[in-house]
C-alpha cells in the first residue's frame, strides 16, 4: 500500500522537473546531452585496445544472457536448472571479465603492483571453477 | 627491510640485539607456537564429557546425524544422495538425501574413510564424537586469520585464544555434540576471513576461495542465510558511506554468482537459492553495486561539471524503468502470504511470529529468547570488552573493521531473539574483544617500555613500533617525523616533533600502566576460570546419561534411556512401529533401530498433531488413533519417581496446543484448572482420563504407597486404575521410560458389549 502511494509522488515529481526542463530553452538541454555523449565517446576511444577487447567480451556475454532469458520467456522455464546455469554462466563470465579489466587497467592505482599475468591466471582459475559448477548443475 | 637495517645500525633503544628481519622471524615462530597451543587447548577443553561420562553421542539431533553417517560409511555416497528413509515418519517416510544438510556427515565420513585407509581402525562413533573438538581448533585458527586481517597479529592471537574457550561455542561443540554447528561455525568464520582478505587484497584468487568456503557453509547449516544477507548489507554500507572501490566489486560480485550457483547445487537448498526472499538482498545489492561501479567509472572519465549534468540527466529521465521494476518486484513479494520468507526466517525477524503461528518452533527450548544472565554465562568478560572493541575498530575505520562491527551488531540482534543464536554472536564478540584487549595491552606495554628513553632511541623506537604494529596511524606518523626531519633540517622542530610523538605514544605513567596490565591479566584469568567451569559443569552433560551425587559422596548413574532403547532393540520385532513424542524419534531410530511415527525433524505438523491428540485423548480414542497408524508400542518419559524435570508430563501442554491446533476437539481449557495444568486431586477429569496421565502414572502409587510426584511436588489425583487398551511391557530401573504395548483388537464381540459400542 505504501509503495503505491509513494510511486505517484515520485512520478509526479520527475514529470514536474521534466516539464520544467522542457520549459527551459530545449536547445540547452540537448546541447548538454550532446556534449556529454561526445565527451564519453572520446574518453572511451582513448582506452587501450586490450581493455576494449575485454569490454567487447563482456557485452557479448550479457547479450547472450539476455537472449537466453528471452528464449525462456518464449519456451517456458523447464528444466529450470538448465536455464539458471546458462544465464548464470553468462553473467558469471561477464562479472569475472569486469574484475580482470579492473585489475589490468593501468589507470587503476590500487592494482599498480599486480602483474597482469597474475590477474589473468586468477581469472582463468575462477572461470574454471565457475564452469565446473555449471557443468555439474546443467543436468 | 630498509627499516630493519636502520634499527640494527643505531643500536635500538629497547635492548633487542637481533635485526628487524630476525625479530620478524622470531615473531612468526612464536605466533605459530601459540596457535598450536591454542588449538590443543580448544580441543582439550571440550573433552570433559568424555572424561566424566564416556565417549557417547549427546542429546537428540546428533543421533540422527550419527545414523546418517553410519549409513554413508556403509552404503557409499550415491546411496546416501538417493536415500529414502522408511524407518521414520511412518507411513510417510522421509527423503533424507534432499532434506539434510550434508556438510557435517560428509566431513565426518571423509575423516573416517581417510583414517581407515591408513589402517587406523577408529569406529564411526569415535570419529563422530571427536569431530566437534577438532573443528573447534580449526575455528580458533580461522578466528586468528580473520582478526589479523582486520587489526594485526597480536589481536589475532588474542581473539583465537578467546574463541577457543568461549562457553557459548563450547556448549554446541563438546566432544559428543555431533551437530551441524560443530563444522558450521568454522565454515562461517573461514568464509568471513576469505571475504575480508579479498576485500583487503582485491585478489580474484581469494574471491574464488571465498565462494568455495561459502559452498561449504551452505552444505553445513541453515544459518548460511546469515552470510548471504550480512555481506550484501556490508557492501551496501560501504557504497553508501562512499567507500566503493574496485576491491569491493571483486570481493562481492563473483561471490554472488558463484555462491548462488553453488548454493543451488546443494539438494536441500535447490531452487530456493534464487526464489526465496532470504536471497533477494544479495541480488538487489548486486544490481546496486553495478550501478555504483558504472557511476564510479563515468565519474573518473568525465570532468566534474559534466558529471553533475549527467547525474541530473539520469535523475530526470532514467528513473522510470527502475521504479517500475521495483514496483513489480514489490507486488510479487507482497502477493505471497509470508512475503517469500520461510517460517524459520520470519520467526527470526519478528520474534513474536512463531508463538502466534508456528507453535512447534515456539515450543523448542533453544528457540526462546535469552535472559540477561545467559549473556554473562555464555560470553562472560567479552560482554563488556565488545564496546571497547567497537571503539578500537573506529580508530581507524577500514572496510574490514566496519565489516566486523556490522557482524557484531546484527548477531547481537539475532542472539536476542533466540538463545540458540548466541552461538553466532560468540565469534564476533571474540574478534572485537581480541582487538580491544590487544590494543589495550599495546598501549600499556608501550607506556612502560618507552618511559625513560633518549631522543634518538625514541626515534628508533618509533620506527620499531611502526614495524611491529601494522596500523596505518603509526606509519603515517612515522612518515611525518621522517619527512619533516630532513626537509626542515632544524634541530628545534625535530625536538618538538619528538616531544609530540612521545606524548602521543606514551600517554600513561608507569605505575598506572603496570596496574592496568595486572588488572587485565586478572580479568583474563577470571574468564579462563569461568570457561573451564562452564565446560566442566554446565555444558558437558550428554543428557542421555544422567548422574547425581549419593549422600555418601558416590556417583549414581541414571542410564534409563539406553536401557529402554536396548530393550526395544532386543525384545520387539524388526518391523514394529514405536510411537512417542517427537523429541525421542532420532534416538529411537538410531539406538533402538525401530520405525517411529514422528521425530525431531518436525516437518509435518499434522502428523505431530495426530500423535499429540492421541496422547491427550482418553484411552479408547488414543488406541484407535494408534491402531490406525499401525503402532505396536508406545513409550512415555516419566520423571516423577526420581525428580527428572524434562519428562512428558511437563511437555504435555505442547501436545495439547499442537494437537488442538489441527484437531479442534482438543481444547486446552479442558485440561486447565485455574489456568494451570494440574495432575493432583484438583485436576480436571479430561486431564485425569487422558492417555498421557494414565501411561505415566499406571501403578505409580504402588511404588511408594502414596503416589507422590517429585517433579510436580504433589500426590497424584487418580491413583488406582486399570488400563483396558494398553499393557505395560517394560519400565526402566528408575521408572524414567515406560513402554506399553497396544492390546490387539478383540476377536469375539459379545452381544452386550456390541450394544455399548454402537451407542
Amino acid at each position: 500500500m505504501r509503495l503505491r502511494i509513494c510511486c505517484p509522488a515520485i512520478l509526479s515529481f520527475s514529470s514536474k522537473t521534466q516539464i520544467f526542463a522542457l520549459g527551459l530553452p530545449r536547445t540547452l538541454a540537448m546541447d548538454d546531452a550532446r556534449a556529454l555523449v561526445t565527451s564519453l565517446r572520446s574518453a572511451y576511444t582513448a582506452t587501450p585496445t586490450k581493455l576494449k577487447l575485454i569490454d567487447l567480451y563482456v557485452a557479448y556475454a550479457v547479450i547472450t544472457a539476455i537472449v537466453q532469458t528471452l528464449f525462456m520467456a518464449v519456451v517456458g522455464s523447464f528444466p529450470f536448472n538448465a536455464f539458471l546455469s546458462g544465464v548464470l554462466s553468462c553473467v558469471g563470465t561477464a562479472v569475472l571479465a569486469v574484475c580482470l579489466r579492473m585489475q589490468v587497467n593501468k589507470a587503476n592505482k590500487e592494482f599498480k603492483d599486480l602483474p597482469p599475468e597474475r590477474a589473468f591466471a586468477d581469472f582463468v582459475l575462477c572461470n574454471l571453477v565457475l564452469h565446473l559448477v555449471i557443468m555439474n548443475f546443467l543436468g | 627491510m630498509e627499516r630493519g637495517k636502520k634499527i640494527g645500525s643505531t643500536g635500538v633503544g629497547g635492548g633487542a640485539l637481533v635485526s628487524g628481519s630476525g625479530k620478524r622471524a622470531f615473531g612468526t615462530v612464536l605466533a605459530a607456537l601459540i596457535l598450536c597451543l591454542i588449538g590443543i587447548m580448544a580441543f582439550s577443553i571440550r573433552l570433559f564429557s568424555v572424561i566424566k561420562y564416556e565417549s557417547v553421542i549427546h542429546e537428540f539431533d546428533p543421533y540422527f546425524n550419527y545414523r546418517v553417517t553410519k549409513y554413508l560409511t556403509k552404503a557409499g555416497i550415491y546411496e546416501f544422495w538417493n536415500w529414502f528413509d522408511d524407518r521414520t515418519w511412518y507411513p510417510l517416510g522421509r527423503v533424507i538425501g534432499g532434506t539434510v544438510y550434508p556438510g557435517l556427515t560428509i566431513t565426518a565420513g571423509t575423516m573416517w574413510w581417510i583414517l581407515n585407509a591408513f589402517n587406523i581402525p577408529l569406529s564411526v562413533e569415535t570419529v563422530c564424537v571427536f569431530t566437534a573438538p577438532i573443528f573447534s581448533s580449526f575455528a580458533a585458527w580461522a578466528t586468528y586469520l580473520l582478526t589479523s586481517e582486520v587489526k594485526g597479529r597480536g589481536a589475532g592471537l588474542t581473539a583465537a585464544a578467546l574463541l577457543a574457550m568461549v562457553p557459548s561455542y563450547i556448549s554446541r561443540s563438546v566432544a559428543g555434540s555431533y551437530d551441524n554447528e560443530a563444522v558450521a561455525i568454522f565454515a562461517l568464520i573461514f568464509t568471513f576471513y576469505l571475504y575480508v582478505k579479498t576485500l583487503n587484497t582485491g585478489s580474484l584468487f581469494y574471491a574464488t576461495l571465498n565462494a568455495l568456503a561459502y559452498f561449504y557453509m551452505v552444505c553445513s547449516w541453515g544459518g548460511y542465510t546469515f552470510i548471504i544477507n550480512l555481506i550484501p548489507m556490508h557492501v551496501l554500507l560501504c557504497i553508501v558511506t562512499g567507500r566503493y572501490s574496485s576491491r569491493l566489486y571483486i570481493a562481492y560480485a563473483p561471490l554472488v554468482i558463484l555462491g548462488t550457483l553453488l548454493a543451488a547445487l546443494v539438494p536441500v537448498v535447490g531452487f530456493n537459492a534464487v526464489m526465496t526472499s532470504e536471497h533477494f538482498a544479495s541480488f538487489l545489492v548486486f544490481v546496486i553495486i553495478h550501478v555504483a561501479a558504472l557511476a564510479h567509472y563515468i565519474k573518473r572519465v568525465l570532468s566534474p561539471k559534466q558529471y553533475s549534468t549527467a547525474v541530473s540527466f539520469v535523475i530526470t529521465f532514467g528513473m522510470y524503468e527502475p521504479a517500475a521494476l521495483i514496483a513489480i518486484l514489490a507486488a510479487m513479494v507482497a502477493a505471497s502470504p509470508t512475503k517469500g520468507w520461510s517460517g524459520r526466517s520470519l520467526s527470526l525477524l519478528d520474534p513474536t511470529y512463531a508463538s502466534k503461528y508456528i507453535p512447534i518452533i515456539a515450543s523448542v527450548s533453544e528457540h526462546q529468547p535469552p535472559t540477561w544472565p545467559s549473556y554473562f554465562m555464555d560470553i562472560n568478560v567479552l560482554a563488556f570488552l565488545v564496546p571497547a572493541g567497537i571503539i578500537a575498530c573506529f580508530l581507524p575505520l577500514s572496510d574490514s573493521s566496519s565489516f566486523v562491527v556490522l557482524y557484531l551488531v546484527t548477531s547481537v540482534y539475532f542472539s536476542g531473539v533466540m538463545v540458540r543464536l548466541m552461538l553466532v554472536l560468540a565469534p564476533a564478540a571474540c574478534v572485537l574483544s581480541g582487538i580491544a584487549l590487544s590494543e589495550a595491552f599495546a598501549v600499556l606495554t608501550r607506556s612502560i617500555k618507552y618511559q625513560d628513553l633518549s631522543e634518538a632511541s625514541l626515534l628508533a623506537a618509533v620506527d620499531s613500533t611502526a614495524t611491529l604494529n601494522s596500523t596505518n596511524e603509526n606509519e603515517a606518523s612515522v612518515k611525518e617525523v621522517k619527512d619533516k626531519a630532513p626537509k626542515r633540517g632544524k634541530k628545534k622542530t625535530v625536538e618538538k616533533e619528538v616531544e609530540k610523538k612521545r606524548k602521543r605514544l606514551l600517554g600513561l605513567p608507569m605505575e598506572a600502566s603496570a596496574v592496568g596490565i595486572l588488572l587485565l591479566i586478572i580479568m583474563g584469568s577470571f574468564y579462563v576460570v569461568h570457561c573451564v567451569w562452564a565446560a566442566a559443569e554446565a555444558y558437558s552433560a550428554p543428557s542421555i546419561v544422567l548422574t547425581s551425587q549419593t549422600p555418601d559422596g558416590g556417583l549414581h548413574v541414571f542410564d534409563d534411556f539406553r536401557e529402554a532403547y536396548a530393550w526395544l532393540n532386543h525384545n520387539t520385532g524388526e518391523d514394529d512401529k514405536v510411537a512417542s513424542w517427537w523429541d525421542y524419534g532420532y534416538q529411537t531410530t538410531a539406538m533402538a533401530n525401530r520405525t517411529v511415527i514422528v521425530d525431531n525433524n518436525t516437518w509435518n505438523n499434522t502428523h505431530i498433531a495426530t500423535v499429540g491428540t492421541a496422547m491427550s485423548s482418553p484411552e479408547r480414542q488414543a488406541w484407535e488413533i494408534f491402531q490406525s497408524l499401525d503402532v505396536k508400542y508406545v513409550f512415555v518419559i516419566f520423571g516423577g519417581l526420581v525428580g527428572y524435570p524434562s519428562d512428558d508430563i511437563n511437555k504435555f501442554l505442547w501436545m495439547v496446543r499442537i494437537g488442538g491446533g489441527v484437531f479442534p476437539h482438543i481444547r486446552e481449557p479442558d485440561y486447565l484448572r485455574d489456568g494451570h495444568y494440574r495432575i493432583d486431586s484438583q485436576a480436571t477429569p479430561t486431564m485425569l482420563n487422558c492417555l498421557m496421565y494414565k501411561l505415566s502414572y499406571y501403578r505409580f502409587a504402588e511404588a511408594d504407597g502414596k503416589g507422590y510426584d517429585r517433579v510436580r511436588r504433589t500426590e497424584i489425583g487418580k491413583k488406582y486404575f486399570k488400563l483396558n487398551y494398553f499393557e505395560e511391557v517394560f519400565t526402566t530401573q528408575h521408572w524414567m521410560v515406560r513402554i506399553y504395548k497396544l492390546k490387539p483388537p478383540r476377536n469375539l464381540v459379545s452381544a452386550v458389549k456390541s450394544k455399548k459400542r454402537f451407542l
